[in-house]
């Protein structure tokens, strides 16, 4: 037992490496994160519209999203999509990949978050004047918000975690793909990825607590 | 699309790999509660101050990749410890671990919503702390924790996909194989899509019908 030489000094050579992918690894899963708040927008004012074929539109989506493995659904992108002759970059096809499952775990944090905002507030601002767009974007949408930070910070982590499914689709250039390609070329598989898993701890422990401290700014009443 | 190079041997390959999903996701759900349950109710009796190292470990499970720890346990017990180990016996370990971890979050939730007083009357009545513990904990905590629990069971078997890493060939695996093979992606992809869809979906649903009749309002 443990007859094992580690070799941290060759590993610890690539970090500066591994801190680039770190950087993709953070890219894809601010702009997944963005791409998802917006759709998951859309589809809960698609649920809001009170029109059938829209609403269906948003469970089907929410419920492919929570119902599958987020794997799955990147391979879908890629391979699946590929079928149809459209031929997208890993990047791209792990960047709508997460953003598919982001938005349809969103839109049902803000049917939650929803529920807990009174409908007389809607009623209210319908008489004042407001249209129900202006209903929507000046007093529903601020709280609802709000009400699913906690949740949206979750998935920002969540995001982050699944950028290492990249390495289905070969995605070369974020924090796993180059960890497994360092490793396929030095077989310090035990040193290379202890390191990935630090930087990727210390990357979801920033954000949790930045959104913390954000939060305790943002919303102290 | 329904002229298809797919055989009756292939599909007994993907149930095969169906199968393995399902398998591994039980055993790892299995112990991962029992675990769950365990570190939960220990971070629960001794306070948060002294559970510190032990929230700690548990949350360094919900921070890194599950891919990662797939691929760290493998390489420290296989090449570091130079153990002679299966692949799904490292899937179904580390997945348990991974399983704990968020079930001891669920279990302490779950303790905690009982109101203090009322677990206090139990012991002024006479009950002793196990007693206290099945008798009025248990039924109590199971309303809020189960509906979570589902979740997390589900989670588990999606996050089980990616268990290929280490040599298991379970569903999601089984039908990449079949793709290099076939070269049909939309299809098989369908197949095994709908196999997941099939069974979260109505689990998932029963977890929200439960959540909703037993919430406290």
């Amino acid at each position: 037992m443990f007859n094992y030489n580690f070799r941290w000094n060759q590993a610890l050579s690539s970090l500066p490496q591994m801190l680039e992918g770190a950087l993709v690894t953070i890219e894809i899963a601010v702009l997944s994160m963005a791409i998802g708040i917006t759709v998951a927008i859309l589809l809960t004012l698609f649920r809001l519209s009170g029109s059938r074929p829209l609403s269906a539109i948003a469970t089907t989506w929410v419920e492919i999203a929570r119902n599958t493995p987020a794997l799955f659904q990147i391979y879908m992108v890629h391979f699946g999509l590929g079928g149809f002759g459209i031929h997208l970059s890993p990047y791209l096809s792990l960047l709508i990949g997460i953003a598919f499952n982001n938005a349809g775990y969103l839109t049902e944090n803000f049917r939650g978050a929803l529920k807990a905002i009174p409908e007389t507030q809607t009623r209210a601002a319908r008489s004042l004047g407001m249209s129900p767009i202006q209903a929507f974007q000046n007093v529903i949408l601020p709280q609802m918000l709000r009400i699913s930070f906690l949740p949206m910070t979750n998935q920002m982590v969540w995001a982050i975690l699944m950028t290492s499914l990249g390495a289905v689709v070969a995605m070369n250039t974020d924090l796993y793909g180059v960890t497994s390609e360092l490793n396929a070329r030095t077989f310090r598989t035990f040193e290379l990825f202890a390191i990935a898993a630090v930087i990727f701890y210390v990357i979801t422990k920033a954000i949790t607590l930045s959104a913390r401290l954000l939060a305790a700014r943002l919303f102290r009443y | 699309m329904f002229d298809t190079a797919l055989t009756a041997n292939d599909l007994v390959f993907l149930a095969k790999g169906a199968g393995m999903t399902l398998l591994v996701t039980a055993i790892s759900v299995f112990f991962g509660t029992i675990l769950g349950i365990l570190f939960g109710v220990i971070r629960y009796q001794i306070g948060p101050w002294w559970a510190t190292p032990m929230t700690l470990v548990l949350d360094v499970f919900r921070s890194i990749p599950l891919l990662i720890q797939l691929v760290l346990a493998n390489a420290f017990i296989t090449t570091v410890l130079g153990l002679r180990i299966s692949g799904f016996a490292v899937a179904c370990g580390v997945l348990s671990l991974y399983t704990a971890a968020y079930c001891a979050e669920i279990v302490r939730g779950g303790i905690e919503s009982v109101p203090q007083t009322l677990r206090r009357a139990a012991r002024s009545l006479g009950m002793t702390w196990g007693q206290d513990m099945t008798y009025v904990v248990l039924p109590l905590a199971t309303r809020v924790a189960l509906p979570s629990w589902i979740g997390l069971a589900l989670g588990v078997m999606k996050d089980s996909a990616l268990v290929y890493i280490v040599q298991v060939v379970e569903l999601l695996k089984s039908t990449q194989i079949l793709i290099t093979r076939l070269q049909e992606p939309l299809f098989l992809l369908m197949i095994c899509g709908l196999f997941y869809f099939l069974i979260s979906f109505p689990i998932a649903r029963f977890g929200g019908y439960l959540e909703k009749r037993w919430s406290n309002d």
